[in-house]
């Protein structure tokens, strides 16, 4: 007896209904006779018979759903099963092939090992990414020039000893440097760290360029002596010299916009404020919180916010927006006999101005006699990206004008 | 077309046993003619069987109905003449002499398969036959079968290629150019087309326009033109060798309609074989018209053998069935990396081109 | 070395192979006695007849189809389309006969036949004739397909091409036709599945095929005279096969890739390549890959605007100082 299976009636067809018998038990059939109809996913369909015999029993009653391959009745005498294969052609389903491992394309050469992820969000190139895993670098001490600041591969040091000059004097990658039992090893806090990626950043990548202006500070040096005198006998505190060159800084700034502005590597950016950052001196080095709008306020305005972003910075009570967005630097090392010298940018900044000490000094005066002059030397660091010589060199005649004639910056 | 719905009007006065290709048939001959159809029949008979079981994928194109055809024009091929065909290819596959195994064995998608289980029911070759497949689109065989003449005649072999179509075929641009062709550059070429009457599930009046027959229209390319009826052994024997008399000895082609039936849809998902025509139809051909059945009746009438000789031969070729479909089902599935076999010639031969530069692509 | 143009030395590969093989034959659309559409056949019909070069009326699915077929006979049979652009009123034949019938003959079967001719834009003929179905051909498996820049290397390809057992396509260009070159006098042969490097660089690669070398090459001399970038031009010549250790070779040298391709960009032959440098080489890569492809419209017609939607040296020039 073999069974007579659910028939597959279309190339889709998974189970059929079976709608209705045209034969019953006992009844003879022939290759070809139509034996029930089925309705499938397409359509009702006529199902004949592929074997001949007798209709020994019926196994799906109409309106049974049968999957494809089980059987619906079973067939006395069937004589197309073939000998050899006849438990196969009996089972209800064909055995179903292992499933094969689908091949590699041929004449594949093997894959390289995949380089470890190094964990750094540093934006960078593929081979960046191999060169500093090679060499033992910090993709994150790593300032990128490419394209959008990616950093390539020229930007990634020939060694880790080699990245002292190039790469970050901070960070993570180490730098061999003498040290024997008696020598202090001290860590690099994160102020110390900030500085020198920052510092390090601006002197290797912004083109700076220097002026110098020796300026008579002696009209300074009798207003302040005068309105301190009269903030003696009222009570309210003294005017520094730094007070009077903050002022007239930002007050020059915002006549020359050049000097308060940005290098946006594919634009300028001008700001419409002076926000001056001050180099205010910490115990473990140098913070620079922002005076804003600068030139708006009064002598003893600026004088006041400078004393309270003094007082608090080196009580480490600055919050952190109070360090941002200042437009142009000003720092004074006046206070310690510093006669002269240049800063560095402090970026994006496009200027940073540096302040010597007022000191006696034998000038020419205006009738050509030798006299005792008080001079104050003033510096400016440029970034030639964004300030020309001519333009750094106007903002500095402006701010010399002023401090000269001090009087307007009472006003 | 009056031929499709009436009996009547295939009876040809010539009875063709007669032809001068026929007279001198044996009886060995003419039993192996019947044997020929049957095994046809009864292979895809068995196909059928195991692909409603859902042992086999794709489709299935029964040529069940048609097997006077392959038989007949097969039976006068040469060492010189070539056979091309579309889709519904089992029959002109084991006409040709292709073993039932790995026939069955390709259905089932097996390496032992005449296709190594790459080309499937619609894809049989045997170029050691001269038989240059089993080709799927719909006339894109046309030109083939032109381009197999023009070798020939380039080589100066006397011989021809019998590319066959069905009446769906006629309308694409591809026969059309390649009559153009053929009749331009006389190759010898027979465009033989099994008119089943059906193209795909549309009716022949609702799908090719023509005057009386479909052959005719070669009259336009100042080809020769015949029709046959393919319930007739005889028949279709006598008209195929005086087209390959043309091929041979004038190096012209011809376009040879054979008027024939299928008694199964178009392919075995043609959910409505039964709709688009009547079971009535269906019942008269193969009571009627059924060129297995007739041939028998002549046969047993012409003494060549008995009913009980038919009967014996059934068996005969019921075991070689059921064989082959065991050796299929025993046969082992392609092995994975045969995938990337059979793509390049140069890479199967392992020529300095075949591993020149990469071929493959992928990981 | 005697200056050959590209046509000339097509015209020779084509009478030495005659010469070699006599199942050669050279099939096409006035290739006989006109002389060929663009002249690559010119004098071979006066030089061997009838029977070895032969016109065919304007039929592209019908004789190439036929050309199929005789090579499944052992014919080797060089197809010309008049432009590539034609062979989509072939595609069934190309693409599913002589592609396919391969593998689905379980390998009893091969097609040793040529399908050549140009396939280009930028001679305002319109979108109907200007395309470049490389990137189709190279999709089929089954299927070869070169593109030669020069005459040294369309002379060297089409030998090759018409002694392969495959079927093989070599997409020539209009616009190279009459250009000259270097062409060595005798025989030669190219292998496919070979690129060539057409100019040596350091800073970043240039990678094509077809006509976009020479765009390329000329590139590279602006970025070179101009941007002091040395630029090395990389002309892959065979499509499928592709050499892929030469594009691996020359990104690990440069690091920077600009792919340039008269191809359109979308599933383009440059994107294949750009896959391929992902796969193969990517820690390799100091800039991400770019493309300088036609631009994603079918061909335009008015004059003034089909010279920018094909590849220019300045599109090529801006995109390399985009990632330098």
């Amino acid at each position: 007896m073999t069974p007579i299976t659910m028939p597959k009636l279309s190339d889709t067809m998974l189970e059929g209904t079976l709608i209705k018998w045209h034969k019953k038990p006992g009844d003879k059939i022939s290759i070809g006779d139509v034996i029930a109809e089925v309705e499938t996913d397409k359509a009702t369909m006529e199902m004949e018979a592929f074997d001949e015999g007798v209709i020994a029993d019926i196994v799906v009653k109409e309106g049974g759903v049968v999957k494809v391959g089980e059987p619906i009745a079973m067939l006395d005498g069937g004589t197309s099963a073939p000998k050899k294969a006849a438990p196969a052609a009996a089972a209800p389903a064909p055995k179903a092939p292992a499933a094969p491992t689908v091949p590699g394309v041929p004449a594949t050469p093997k894959p390289k090992p995949a380089v470890a992820a190094d964990g750094s969000r540093a934006k960078a190139s593929p081979l960046a990414k191999k060169l500093a895993l090679e060499r033992g670098i910090d993709l994150s001490a790593i300032q990128g020039t490419g394209p959008g600041g990616r950093i390539v591969a020229s930007d990634v040091p020939q060694s880790a000893a080699a990245a002292r000059p190039a790469a970050s004097a901070a960070a993570a990658a180490r730098i061999d440097v003498p040290f024997s039992g008696s020598d202090k090893k001290i860590p690099l806090s994160g102020m110390r760290r900030t500085i020198a990626e920052r510092l390090l950043a601006s002197k290797t990548q912004i083109p700076h360029f220097y002026l110098a202006m020796e300026i008579d500070a002696g009209p300074l040096s009798r207003l302040r002596k005068e309105v301190n005198s009269a903030s003696e006998a009222s009570g309210t505190p003294k005017i520094t010299v730094n007070d009077f060159v903050l002022l007239a800084a930002a007050r020059a700034a915002a006549q020359h916009p050049k000097v308060n502005s940005a290098f946006a590597g594919d634009s300028v950016v001008e700001y419409s404020g002076v926000h001056l950052s001050v180099a205010i001196s910490v115990e473990d080095g140098l913070v620079t919180p922002v005076v804003r709008e600068a030139q708006n306020l009064s002598l003893r305005g600026i004088s006041a916010a400078v004393k309270d972003l003094a007082t608090r910075a080196r009580g480490k009570k600055l919050k952190p927006e109070e360090y941002a967005g200042g437009t142009l630097t000003v720092s004074n090392l006046g206070a310690y006999g510093v006669d002269s010298f240049y800063a560095i940018i402090n970026p994006p900044q496009a200027a940073i101005l540096a302040v010597g000490a007022i000191v006696k000094k034998p000038v020419v005066d205006s009738q050509d006699r030798i006299v005792v002059g008080h001079r104050m030397s003033i510096s400016l660091s440029g970034d030639h990206r964004v300030v020309d010589g001519a333009a750094g060199a106007e903002f500095l005649a402006t701010l010399r004008k002023t401090l000269e004639s001090p009087a307007a910056l009472l006003l | 077309m009056p031929a499709v719905t009436e009996d009547e009007a295939y009876v040809d006065p010539a009875d063709y046993s007669r032809a001068e290709v026929n007279a001198p048939l044996t009886a060995e001959q003419k039993t192996g003619f019947y044997r020929e159809m049957l095994r046809i029949r009864r292979f895809e008979q068995v196909a059928l069987k195991y692909y409603n079981q859902g042992a086999m994928g794709g489709f299935l194109h029964l040529y069940i109905g048609q097997e006077a055809v392959a038989v007949g024009t097969v039976s006068l091929l040469g060492k010189d003449d070539h056979v091309i065909t579309a889709y519904r290819d089992h029959g002109h596959a084991l006409a040709v002499g292709m073993g039932m195994n790995e026939c069955m064995a390709e259905l089932f998608g097996k390496a032992t398969g005449c296709s190594r289980g790459k080309g499937g029911s619609m894809h049989f070759f045997a170029p050691d036959k001269n038989y240059w497949g089993g080709h799927g689109i719909v006339g894109g065989q046309t030109p083939l079968g032109l381009g197999l003449a023009y070798a020939l005649k380039y080589k100066g072999a006397k011989g021809c290629a019998l590319c066959y179509l069905g009446d769906g075929a006629v309308n694409q641009g591809a026969y059309h150019e390649s009559l153009n062709l053929a009749a331009l550059w006389k190759l010898p070429v027979i465009y033989i087309i099994e008119n089943n009457k059906y193209s795909m599930g549309t009716t022949i009046d609702r799908s090719s326009a023509m005057r009386n027959c479909l052959a005719e229209r070669a009259d336009g390319y100042g080809i020769v033109w015949d029709i046959a009826n393919g319930e007739d052994l005889y028949e279709v024997r006598a008209k195929t060798a005086n087209a390959m008399r043309r091929a041979h000895e004038e190096s012209l082609p011809t376009v040879l309609e054979v008027d024939t039936y299928r008694y199964y849809g178009h392919s075995v998902a043609d959910a409505n074989a039964k709709k688009y025509r009547s079971a009535d139809e269906i019942e008269r051909y193969k009571n009627h018209h059924d060129p297995i059945r007739l041939w028998k009746k002549r046969m047993v009438e012409e003494g060549v053998f008995t009913e009980t000789d038919a009967e014996a031969i059934d068996e005969e070729v019921k075991a070689e069935t059921n064989a082959a479909a065991a050796f299929a089902l025993e046969s082992e599935a392609p092995a994975p990396e045969t995938i990337f076999e059979d793509v390049y010639w140069e890479v199967d031969n392992n020529t300095e081109a075949g591993s020149t530069g990469r071929h493959f692509f992928g990981d | 070395m005697p200056l050959t143009t590209y046509r000339k030395a097509l015209n020779d590969a084509l009478a030495e192979e005659i010469l070699r093989d006599e199942n050669v034959v050279i099939i096409g659309e006035e290739v006989a006695q006109y002389n060929g559409a663009y002249k690559v056949t010119e004098g071979l019909w006066e030089r061997f007849g009838d029977k070895r070069v032969v016109d065919t009326p304007i039929s592209e699915a019908g004789f190439i189809g036929m050309g199929i077929g005789a090579s499944m006979l052992g014919i080797r049979p060089v197809m010309e389309l008049m432009f590539w652009s034609f062979a989509y009123v072939a595609w069934d034949q190309i693409i599913n006969n002589a592609g396919q019938v391969r593998y689905m003959s379980g390998g009893l079967i091969n097609c040793p036949i040529v399908i050549r001719g140009p396939a280009n834009g930028g001679t305002n003929v319109g979108a109907t004739h200007s395309h470049t179905p490389e990137n189709f051909i190279a999709n089929t498996p089954g299927l070869k397909v070169v593109c030669p820049a020069t005459a040294y290397d369309a002379k060297g390809l089409m030998k090759t091409a018409i002694r392969d057992n495959d079927p093989v396509c070599v997409m020539e260009n209009t616009l190279l036709y009459g250009e000259s070159w270097e062409v060595p006098e005798g025989e030669y042969l190219i292998p496919l599945g070979v690129a060539d490097t057409k100019r040596e660089g350091t800073d970043v690669s240039l990678i094509a095929h077809g006509r976009a070398v020479i765009t390329a090459l000329k590139a590279a001399e602006i970025l070179a005279a101009e941007h002091g970038i040395h630029a090395e031009v990389l002309d892959l010549r065979s499509i499928r096969p592709l050499d892929e250790e030469a594009i691996v070779r020359t990104v690990s040298k440069t690091h920077r890739a600009v792919l340039v391709d008269e191809n359109k960009p979308f599933c383009g032959v440059s994107a294949q390549i750009s896959a391929t440098i992902m796969e193969k080489c990517f820690d390799e890569l100091d800039a991400p890959v770019q493309r300088v492809c036609a631009l994603d419209a079918p061909a335009i017609y008015a004059p003034a605007l089909e010279p920018i939607q094909l590849p220019t040296a300045e599109r090529i020039v801006a995109k390399v100082l985009q990632i330098s």
